[in-house]
């Protein structure tokens, strides 16, 4: 048999369902097909992905979505430019209550599965601790320029709770979230999956919300890779993208969530049980999806929001240029994507016109951006 | 020579941070604080005010570090240590080591760099002696099963400790497997059967 040589590319994960994609495509020969030696290395921490790929360790990563526009932007260290050409999962995320706080809320007769209403509900229990000088809530997600971070604030500011100064938002790292919870020194968090349908599995919590209820189909972990990487490997890159493309429709596939969780339970990917991750993969993850820039500009308002960046026309474009739907498209020989500019409508109302970033701001209460 | 910048050391391994430390007091560093689980990080972290923080990479609390740097009030904000492109061979280097710095704004390069050099060069030196000690394990390891083997051998086919050993060898050359290997086949076999 011919053996075709095969470029090596070496890419960093988490222990995150939404790793499926590398996975897959290194393990049911995708990679192997498109001519790509696809090396996985799991790490602890997104630091340590984003540290690995400015130095050039990993050449392709697992990144939380913001994590590439915060790198375009030199939020926190210096600029390394970078690119996302495409999403990898969309929809995994999920905001869990403690058992504790559930019954809480439920005691309140608000309905807890519409967001807004859940929101009032939270709110009240935050004025209760408040007026009775109790400890304030404690939330924690996952990394400051996460989806999960932007959604619980979104959430809860939405709801008219100060999520700088009436609760306490922390980071935990996913595979503790769920003994934080059990211990009680969180009293919520917001995560991807499998992390929600353990905590329920063990008693832990409740899962609240879905990301899907909440927000726009909004991509919550991109492939992020170094600009001058993708620049002087290009024909890689282009077989990498066609490789992962088969990957995700594979992944998406009902059929095969049986053979993805057995795949996904082994010790080198996420070391948990297969039936606990074929229950996550029964939710609403999406693994297939584009990033465009109307994502990036959702999440740059939101960084601006939040006062991780300043509002202005260069941040803008650099937020839009960060993710590359053009690249995949070229890569399936498809017509380039034309710009999605339309403007979202959220679950309270608001109108998210992704032209109009410093009208959005304004329009915006609840919001750290000096203007 | 002593300097006055305040180093702090988050590393669960307490034998590479009492190596680094050892190091870094040696180079005139005094004031350097270590500590190896992460509770009650933020307060600590204020208490003591530092101006690099260095940070071994398999910690997963590495994110939650992230975190309180960019919103803090309380503590000055160190910066991961990206600080200038001309340092990448540095940057590099410790990551390579495993270990990751993170750097309050402003501070020179000329004093970072040799507190960054001798962490690099402890981390390396650790894991370097991490595999000795490993190799030396897996050596006393496959003595023992080679002993056992040996012994099976002897005992079941009535031939002296030395035939019993050019029996292995021969074995492990033929089957081009380490004699290690198929002694614990003999073990395993040995013990199947008994």
């Amino acid at each position: 048999m011919n053996i075709p040589n095969l470029t090596p590319v070496r890419a960093g994960f988490i222990p995150l369902v939404d790793c499926a994609v590398l996975v897959v495509a290194r393990e049911k020969g995708f990679a192997a097909n498109h001519g790509i030696d696809l090396k996985l290395s799991k790490e602890v921490s997104w630091a340590n992905i984003r540290d690995r790929v400015n130095v050039g360790q990993f050449d392709v990563a697992h990144m939380l979505a913001g994590m590439p526009i915060a790198a375009n932007l030199s939020i926190g260290h210096i600029k390394v430019p970078m690119i996302a050409p495409m999403a990898l999962g969309t929809g995994g995320n999920a905001i869990t209550l403690s058992q504790d706080l559930y019954t809480e809320l439920a005691a309140s007769g608000l309905d807890l599965s519409a967001p807004l209403s859940a929101g009032q509900a939270l709110r009240s229990a935050v004025e209760r601790r408040r007026s009775q000088d109790l400890d304030p809530l404690t939330f924690a997600m996952v990394f400051p320029f996460s989806n999960h971070n932007y959604q619980l604030r979104y959430w809860m500011a939405a709801a008219g709770i100060d999520p700088e100064r009436d609760v306490r938002l922390v980071v935990i790292p996913p595979p503790y979230m769920v003994q934080s919870l059990h211990a009680g020194q969180i009293d919520g968090f917001c995560v991807g999956e499998p992390w929600n349908r353990l905590a329920v599995e063990q008693g832990a919590g409740k899962i609240l919300l879905k990301g899907s209820d909440v927000w726009p189909a909004e991509p919550e972990k991109v492939l992020g890779v170094q600009a001058a990487w993708a620049e002087q490997n290009g024909e890689t890159l282009a077989a990498l993208l066609r490789a992962l493309t088969q990957a995700a429709n594979w992944a998406d596939d009902p059929d095969h969530h049986a053979a993805l969780a057995d795949i996904l339970a082994d010790p080198q990917y996420l070391d948990v049980s297969s039936a606990l991750i074929l229950k996550a993969l029964s939710g609403d993850l999406q693994f297939s999806g584009t990033a465009a820039c109307a994502h990036a500009m959702w999440l740059y308002a939101q960084m601006v929001r939040w006062g991780q960046t300043p509002l202005s026309q260069t941040g803008e474009q650099f937020a839009c240029n960060t993710y590359r739907p053009d690249l995949l498209a070229a890569a399936l020989g498809e017509a380039s994507p034309h710009i999605q500019d339309t403007p979202l409508v959220l679950f309270d109302g608001k109108v998210f016109d992704p032209k109009d970033v410093p009208g959005y701001i304004a329009a915006t209460p609840l919001n750290m951006h000096k203007i | 020579m002593s300097h006055d910048l305040k180093v702090l050391v988050i590393d669960e391994s307490p034998v590479r941070a009492a190596i680094l430390k050892e190091g870094l007091c040696d180079a005139g560093y005094t004031r350097v604080e270590w500590i190896t689980d992460t509770a009650n990080l933020s307060g600590r972290i204020a208490a003591l005010d530092p101006d690099v923080v260095l940070v071994d990479m398999e910690n997963p609390n590495r994110d939650v570090l992230e975190q309180m740097f960019q919103v803090s009030r309380e503590v000055k904000r160190p910066i991961a240590m990206f600080v200038d492109q001309s340092d990448s061979a540095m940057i590099t280097a410790s990551v390579d080591a495993g270990v990751s710095a993170y750097i309050v704004d402003g501070l020179k390069k000329e004093r970072i760099k040799p507190i960054l050099d001798m962490t690099i060069s402890r981390f390396n030196a650790f894991t370097h002696l991490q595999r000795e000690l490993d190799d030396t394990k897996t050596e006393l390891f496959e003595r023992k099963v080679i002993d056992r083997a040996k012994g099976i051998l002897m005992r079941q086919k009535g031939i002296s400790e030395d035939e019993a050993y050019g029996l292995l060898r021969r074995n492990a050359m033929n089957q081009k497997e380490k004699i290690a290997d198929i002694a614990a086949s003999v073990v395993s076999a040995a013990d199947l059967l008994s």
